[in-house]
């Protein structure tokens, strides 16, 4: 897995390439966790070059929200493709975050 | 890989890649298609993932994990997960609410729910102290399937497992 954060206009645009899985998971919310305590809460999550998420992903990016909320913080979501797709749809993660066809779109 | 095929590690977090490398091997030398392939990781991470946590760390022990590839008849390849840590049925967790929101949305749950969804069949037995837990994935999902059943509609050879 790899991260890469660039600040974009209101919100902080994180790309992850790779998998998040059960191994990687705990460096993604660390990652985040971070960049929240240095006063960031909206992010944009650009999933365009992820492969791979499974229940240990979900649950990071659920931490995460749920510590956003009280803050009037936020995330969407851009580039979800295939396997990453499917699960964000089983998990009903599809209608409770909102979610962009690309970047620009979720920029606007 | 040819099968049947049976890998050992230990029950911990260190093992997943392996294992998951072991069956992916299998599911690609059976012609499963990528996607297909990509849902049985899923699959198995979760339930692997599972066994390390309630099935061994949170009860203090340690163990090995028993993974064997097979086909469980002609229409059906089967991935029998074997560990020998407390008992535990994934029917008996409960399933999460997809439909509730950020704040009422419970940590955890899902990644048996996903196991549910994604695979043919589950079936789970207590057995000489030990879990035996079957993902079953049936074969029609392999490329070069649909072939086969159209041949059959029309009146050609039957499909045959393909044993590789």
């Amino acid at each position: 897995m790899e991260i890469q954060t660039a600040k974009e206009k209101n919100a902080v645009v994180v790309s992850v390439q790779g998998k998040i899985d059960a191994v990687t998971a705990p460096e993604f919310e660390k990652a985040i966790s971070n960049l929240i305590a240095q006063g960031e809460n909206v992010f944009l999550f650009n999933f365009s070059g992820l492969q791979y998420i499974s229940s240990a992903g979900l649950r990071s990016i659920l931490a995460t929200a749920k510590q956003l909320k009280p803050k009037g913080g936020n995330i969407l979501f851009s580039g979800l493709k295939g396997p990453v797709k499917d699960v964000f749809k089983i998990s009903g993660f599809g209608t409770i975050f909102k979610i962009f066809e690309t970047q620009e779109d979720a920029l606007k | 890989m040819a099968i049947p095929a049976t890998i050992t590690l230990p029950a911990k977090l260190d093992s997943l890649y392996d294992f998951m490398d072991f069956v992916s091997s299998c599911t690609r030398e059976q012609g499963f298609s990528n996607e297909r392939i990509g849902e049985i990781e899923l699959a198995l991470e979760e339930i692997l993932v599972n066994i390390f946590k309630y099935a061994y760390k949170d009860c203090g022990l340690n163990g090995d994990i028993e993974i064997t590839c097979k086909l469980a008849d002609a229409q059906s390849f089967a991935i029998e997960i074997v560990d020998s840590g407390i008992p535990f049925d994934i029917f008996s967790v409960r399933e999460p609410d997809v439909t509730a929101d950020i704040d009422e949305r419970q940590i955890g749950g899902l990644g048996i729910f996903f196991v549910k969804r994604l695979m043919d069949d589950v079936r789970y037995r207590r057995e000489e102290g030990r879990n035996k837990l079957t993902l079953i994935i049936y074969v029609v999902g392999r490329q070069g399937d649909a072939a086969a059943g159209c041949r059959k509609r029309s009146g050609g050879n039957p499909p045959r497992p393909a044993h590789r």
